[in-house]
Formats: structure tokens, sequence, C-alpha cells
């Protein structure tokens, strides 16, 4: 009897990173990490409506220990690396694996959502380095002072444009939160009759609330209501 | 009734193709979209055209050969329905349809509407079987499978393999049929020694065809005849993932 191990590789040489589920289930880890950023980041950022002191507080309490700091970032980057790469990957693929197209194509139940998931995602990107720029390392074009984190941000929405961007992207990234939010839970395997439509119902209203969350910010800026 | 057909018509695999347009005339609303295209390729044979290829085989909805785009529709208009099972009455008198075959990377076209689905094949070859002794038969009913998990396993084991989830997937992923093909095996008692490989191996094969990615957008079960919903999908994913894990106790075990 033998005592071998089984000799052939069973994704016949394909290793997990190289398949297209293996890839997506890298999109969905990375994917939900983002989402809790985002959620925190939002959270800490309502603190704007409690005024300057408050959200400079925070501010600075997020900037005390320069290894969570770090740590956090790298984190996000990497995060942000790995999304970034493996939809490049797999939409070099679709290309490649449909060279014909059809000369009528219909949408059956793919929702508005999923059919830009490849547009919102590329902007929201142009949106998060404006951001920092503009946020993070003062070079937006709007007034900057280090460590007052209110006032920057008052008067940076208070900038018709940089506030029209942010809502536009903010309500892209809420249509990209709607299908990658339940769409990560299908990716790693999990799927049933009853709370997959919930967790549908919960991916919508959390991208709502994300969305409400923070385009409320350059609203109140832009109706004076936050000054 | 009349239809007014815009069909690709390709030569063969090599040659370029395009679409080109036709009046079928003298139809029945109960016809089937198959007998259409007979009754076109009757008048186009007496007038010594070459007649439209199309792929057929039982008409009854259950072998998977037909299958075309249907005005941009997998198998048309009609959900849960195959091409061969289709009939005329969905569409108005002197409607215009566009047929298309199936396009994909992985099915190459071979002729005007029949596309080569052998990548199918070489999918189910890669991992959809199970170890059976040799010998004498085993007794019936020896293994108990519950009555669920049964149907479950019936449910996901009517894929026919008609190709209509890559054909109407954005991506051209063949996540459905190779979903299908895992679940109705995994959920038996049958399927288990080999359920980790074979997702495995299954998911690699879908991947080397050049089938794209699933995106979980659900246009392949809206148009699956056999009405299998992304489910599977889930399923495998679920095996492919449970499999990558458990890889390592080979890694281990390897010399």
């Amino acid at each position: 009897m033998s005592t071998s191990a089984v000799a052939v590789a069973g994704r016949g040489g394909l290793r997990f990173y190289q398949t297209t589920v293996g890839k997506k289930a890298v999109m969905a880890v990375s994917g939900v990490l983002l989402f809790g950023f985002v959620l925190v980041h939002m959270a800490g950022n309502l603190q704007i409506y409690e005024g300057p002191e408050k959200l400079n507080n925070y501010a600075k309490l997020l900037r005390s220990v320069p290894a969570l700091l770090w740590g956090a970032r790298i984190t996000l980057l990497v995060m942000v690396i790995l999304h970034i790469w493996s939809s490049v990957q797999l939409a070099l693929l679709k290309q490649s694996a449909r060279p014909v197209g059809y000369v009528k194509k219909e949408t059956l139940q793919a929702s508005y959502a999923t059919r830009t998931m490849y547009w919102s995602g590329p902007i929201v990107l142009c949106f998060i380095i404006y951001h920092l720029l503009q946020l993070t390392f003062g070079a937006g074009g709007t007034p900057f002072q280090e460590g007052d984190v209110y006032s920057n941000v008052v008067q940076g929405f208070q900038v018709i444009p940089v506030s029209a961007f942010y809502i536009l992207s903010m309500i892209l990234l809420g249509l990209h939160l709607n299908h990658g939010l339940w769409s990560l839970f299908q990716s790693l395997g999990f799927y049933h009759p009853r709370y997959t439509k919930r967790i549908k119902g919960l991916a919508a209203a959390l991208s709502a609330l994300i969305v409400a969350g923070n385009i409320s910010i350059p609203i109140s800026v832009l109706a004076g209501w936050v000054r | 009734m009349k239809l007014i057909l815009h069909i690709w018509r390709q030569a063969n695999a090599a040659a370029p193709g395009k679409m080109m347009r036709y009046e079928a005339a003298g139809l029945s609303e109960d016809m089937s979209m198959l007998e259409a295209l007979d009754v076109l390729n009757e008048e186009l044979i007496a007038r010594g055209e070459e007649p439209v290829a199309f792929e057929h085989d039982c008409r009854e909805g259950i072998c998977g050969s037909c299958g075309m785009m249907i005005n941009g529709v997998a198998h048309g208009p009609s959900r849960a329905t195959t091409t061969c099972q289709l009939t005329l009455r969905h569409f108005r008198d002197g409607q215009e349809l566009y047929l298309e075959p199936w396009r994909a990377r992985a099915f190459p076209v071979l002729k005007d509407l029949v596309v080569d689905r052998a990548a199918f094949d070489r999918i189910v070859a890669a991992g959809g079987y199970v170890s059976v002794p040799t010998g004498s038969a085993p007794d019936g009913n020896a293994i108990p499978v519950p009555k669920d998990d049964a149907e479950r396993a019936m449910d996901a084991a009517a894929c026919i393999g008609c190709g209509a989830c890559v054909a109407a997937c954005p991506n051209a992923s063949a996540a459905l049929f190779t979903g299908a093909k895992i679940t109705h095996l995994a959920l038996l008692p049958q399927g288990q020694p080999e359920r980790h490989e074979r997702a495995l191996r299954m998911v690699a094969q879908w991947n080397l065809e050049g089938f794209g990615s699933c995106t979980n957008i659900g246009e392949c079960e809206a148009v699956c005849p056999k009405g299998i919903g992304v489910e599977v999908i889930a399923a495998m994913n679920r095996d492919f993932l449970a499999a990558s894990w458990a890889e390592r106790d080979r890694v281990h075990a390897g010399a």
C-alpha cells in the first residue's frame, strides 16, 4: 500500500489566487475591511455637529498613538491595493472572455449598482485621492490649517465644486456598497433563501446610511447650519 | 404568421460572420422557434442557399443542445424555457428577431448559431464524477439520503449544460454551470469522498477554459431554462474555499 502523497495538484497547477473564486474572496475580504473603515470614519466625522473642539480633539486622539495610526493606514492601503488589483485582473479577464460581443443584448435582472461597479470604483478612488490631498496633506486648493480639522472641512465644503464632487462620490460609493455588501457573502460562500434577502436589505440600508451621513456634512456647510 | 429574422451567418470557425436578414413566412404560432428555422431552412434549400445551422437534438427541453440569443436574451423571452420549447405565440406577427450564437471565448462559433461547448465537458471531466466500487452492484437505497438533500441535489442536477448562463453573463462566466455540477454531487453522500478535490479541479478547469469570473449579478439564473439559482454558486465558492483550506493536509503529507 502506497503512503506517498497525492501527486496531482487539485487546482490543475493554479494557485488559490490564480483562480477567479480566489480573487473574489480577496475582493470580498478587502472590501468588508474597507467598509468597516468607511463606517467608523463616518461615525467619527459626524462629531462635526458637536462643534470644533469635539471634532479637533477626536482628530488629535486618532493621531495620539503613531503605531496604531500607521498600522491602520498601512492596513487600509494594502486592502485598497488588493481590492483594486483583483478587480483590475477580473476586469481584464472579462474583456478576454468575450472577444466578440452581441448585436443585441438585454439585461434582465442585474441592478444598476452591479452594472456600474467598474465605474463607481475608479471614481471613488479619484475622490479618495483628492480627499487625502485636501484634508490630510492640505494640497486640495482649499484653506488648510494643520490640526484644525473643523475649519478645514467647513472652509473646504464652502467651495461648491468640492462639495458637489464629494456628494457625487458618496452617491457612487453608496451604489458600490449596495452591491458589494451583499455580494461579499455570496463570494465567500454564504447563501440562504431566507437570509440572503435580509442581507440584501441590510446592505441597501447600510449604504443609504453611509450616503446620508456623509453628504449631510457638505449640505449642512452649504446651508450654513455648520459654520 | 411571419417573422423577420436577423441571423448570424458564419461559414465556419475561421470565417468572419455577419448578421443576415430573412423573412420567414407561413409560420404558425404553435410552432417552436426551431420549427420556424426549419421552415426557413426548407425555403433556403429550395432557393439553393445554405440553410442556417443550429444545434438541436431532443426538442423537448432536456438535452441542452439548442440555445441561441433571441433578441438579446438566451433562449428568448420565456423564462425557464429552452429555445426548442419556445413557441412563436410569444411573438407578434411580423416581429423582428435577432438570433445570435452564444458569445464566449470558451465557446467558439463553429457555424452560424452552433458553438462548441466542449469546454463544459472538460469541466465535468475534471471532477464531476463519483467513485464507485466495481464488482457486484450495491443494494438499492443502502445509503440513506435525506429527502431535502435529494430534492436540492436534483434541482442542481437539472442542469442540461446548454450554456445559456455563460451566454447571458456579462463576464461570460461558467460559475452557474460549474456550481450546479459541484452542488449536485456535494449534497449527496456518494459525492463526499471527492468533494474537496472536485471543487478545486472543476473551478480550475472553468478558469483554464477562459471563462470569466462571477460578479454575483444573477443574469445567469434569469435565463437558466432549468431555473437553477445562484445559490449553487455560493455552494461552489464555499466548497472551493474549504478545500483550499483543507489542502494544508496535503502540504504536510507531501514528500
